[in-house]
């Protein structure tokens, strides 16, 4: 493997991912690449049903079975291409090198066992070290998310939902991932406990040198958190950019339109300008460009040829027909 | 302009095996006809409890609420209809506040029949159609069951059964929260429409504060079954007094990457709104908090103009 390969801590490329049910084929993934450097938080961004969540099963490789299917395309892991070893090797990875946040932490804990053991249950798992060991580096993690200690041998429900997500996050993090992936985390929690997780989890990616893909819907979640931003629509990255590429100077429709749809506390708007339509089906997605039907740029080319994504400046590249005689 | 609601000092109590819970607390505020009061809130804090009594899904156990200048809290059934004709209610989900049994037809149609508007078939075939075209529907969904249809247009179909029997006043609990933020846009303007066409008032209850500041005229920030802030929209985005409505705005992840700005990030959780301490609510968690306000409780009054804050030190810290 050459050494550019090496640089990099997670790439992915041209991702096809369906979901086969009795009566339809749907198409979650149609080609998503993504390179991560070390230490970097990418955002993936995008609405329900963009395939956020179902390009972080794949990289887990916990896509439901047997519907979800990995059609095409690589995931690659610290030059570990992560579809090609077996099971065991893939335990290895999970939780240890990669772990991941999920949405609902009401609903991703264990309601009969203690969180303490929840925590430890995943240390001895990676690190051979006796049950005693685990029970206190458990304790430690819980401390590290703010939670008092000599709380670990008390179950979820005793818990409100900002400490489940609390814990749910110091099992994440208790073997130090080098990636972690937040899937929605903080989209289930009031706005103050949000404000307290994502300050929590920007100190410890500086103390702990994590990378993060934060999977959200929220463009302001991602302004604070992200270094690179990925805009997901209809399973493909539509923009991709730097943070400023992104929110200062956004190219692509879509982009532009989820801009013009959020309501700004920093502007007086008197109407939004919302995107009009809606989401292709996945089930049938048209062969040309996907967000075509809602584009108020459209061209005829663009309804029978996908466009590729095309780098416009440094990083920064999009996915749009309307653009490339214009740059 | 004339008020079209006035809740007095009202109250909601439920008994728990744990003790009695004051989800709302000596709440008062008026709403002017055509007019829009966003409330705001984190969750458990009694605002969907205040929505709900207003509309009388509930009883309350304490209070007024004072509707065209009439007491509503002890009506007789048949004066009940007629205000529930008048004051509607939009719900947060629309997943599961729609009959799944029930096409958009019948769901739309199903207000008519019941308010006690005696209209045959045809007319409300009409008025169906009319609601489905002034809310967004298209009419060939009119078979369609809930299921087959995304969360923006269920929710639309919510609109469309509210709007039915021509209210005044609409109560709506969260009514965009579970929708994407391009379908959220597309109701919000909706709604909008809709005020500035049939001049209906709206309760606006939601967590998200800048949903609540696109489309309020006055604002009521509620922490434990109090509000304890209250005032005009913009006065209240220019200018807090109350120590939590501080920390709450300055939460907000902002779109701005240039305006990253200092967050107050509030210790710990609401606390258990079952039989609370005296005191200000907020105290445990506050800043500010000293003697005073463990021991006796803040009343709300006007600090500026038409600024209502309830704090003992309100004002007298840098803001």
């Amino acid at each position: 493997m050459n050494n550019s390969v090496n640089e990099k801590q997670l790439i992915i490329e041209d991702l096809k991912i369906d979901y086969k049910t009795d009566d339809q084929t749907v198409h979650a993934v149609t080609g998503l690449s993504i390179s991560m450097e070390k230490g970097e938080c990418l955002g993936l961004v995008g609405e329900t049903g963009a395939g956020k969540t179902t390009t972080a099963l794949a990289i887990l490789r916990l896509l439901p079975k047997p519907q979800g299917r990995i059609l095409s395309g690589s995931i690659i892991f610290n030059g570990i291409d992560l579809q090609a070893i077996g099971d065991a090797a893939m335990r290895e990875i999970r939780g240890k090198c990669i772990s991941m946040i999920f949405q609902d932490p009401m609903t991703s804990l264990n309601p009969i066992l203690p969180v303490g053991e929840q925590i430890s249950e995943v240390i001895r798992l990676h690190e051979k070290c006796s049950k005693k060991k685990a029970m206190e580096k458990a304790v430690q993690m819980m401390e590290m998310v703010g939670i008092p200690g000599d709380r670990s041998d008390e179950y979820p429900h005793q818990f409100s939902g900002g400490m489940k997500q609390r814990i749910v996050i110091a099992i994440a993090l208790a073997c130090s991932p080098e990636l972690l992936i937040a899937d929605e985390p903080t989209t289930a929690l009031d706005v103050t406990i949000q404000a307290q997780i994502l300050e929590m989890m920007r100190n410890l990616k500086r103390d702990m040198g994590t990378s993060t893909i934060l999977i959200t819907h929220d463009l302001g979640v991602v302004a604070e958190m992200c270094d690179h931003v990925a805009i997901v629509y209809a399973g493909c990255i539509m923009e991709y950019g730097t943070l400023a590429d992104i929110y200062k100077n956004p190219l692509h429709p879509y982009t532009i339109g989820l801009f013009g749809s959020i309501p700004d506390l920093n502007s007086d708007v008197n109407r939004l300008k919302p995107i009009p339509g809606m989401v292709p089906d996945p089930a049938k997605l048209p062969p040309g460009c996907p967000f075509e039907n809602r584009c108020d740029r459209k061209k005829e080319i663009c309804k029978n040829v996908k466009p590729e994504l095309k780098t416009i400046d440094g990083i920064h590249s999009v996915r749009c027909h309307c653009l490339e005689e214009n740059v | 302009m004339e008020n079209l609601l006035a809740v007095e000092g009202l109250k909601k109590y439920f008994k728990t095996p744990r003790g009695t819970l004051h989800a709302v607390d000596d709440v008062s505020f008026t709403i002017e006809e055509g007019k829009t009061l966003g409330i705001v809130g984190e969750s458990g804090c009694g605002k969907s409890t205040l929505g709900r009594t207003i509309v009388q899904l509930l009883d309350p156990t304490e209070g007024k609420i004072l509707f065209e200048g009439q007491d509503v809290t002890h009506l007789k059934s048949k004066d009940m209809r007629e205000y529930r004709s008048k004051s509607q209610m939009i719900f947060q989900d629309p997943f599961s506040s729609l009959n799944p049994r029930m096409t958009v037809f019948e769901d739309i149609a199903e207000p008519l029949k019941n308010g006690g508007m005696h209209m045959d078939s045809r007319e409300i075939r009409n008025r169906v159609e009319e609601l489905m075209d002034t809310v967004g529907l298209a009419l060939r969904f009119s078979d369609s069951y809930p299921h087959e249809l995304d969360g923006g247009r269920r929710q639309r179909i919510g609109i469309a059964r509210a709007l039915a029997l021509n209210p005044k006043f609409i109560v709506c609990d969260e009514p965009v929260s579970a929708l994407d933020v391009s379908i959220q846009a597309q109701i919000l303007n909706l709604m909008m429409d809709l005020q500035d066409s049939k001049r209906i008032s709206y309760m606006f209850i939601t967590h998200n504060l800048s949903v609540v500041k696109h489309i309020s005229d006055d604002i009521g920030v509620m922490y434990l079954g109090k509000i304890v802030e209250k005032c005009e929209k913009k006065e209240l985005f220019k200018r807090q007094y109350h120590p939590y409505t501080q920390a709450l705005l300055s939460a907000i992840p902002t779109i701005n990457i240039d305006q990253l700005h200092k967050r107050i990030i509030l210790k710990g959780e609401i606390t258990s709104p079952i039989d609370p301490k005296p005191g200000c609510r907020f105290a445990s968690r506050c800043l500010y908090a000293d003697e005073r306000c463990f021991s006796e409780e803040p009343e709300l009054k006007e600090y500026a103009p038409n600024h209502f804050v309830a704090c003992h030190h309100a004002g007298n810290y840098n803001n």
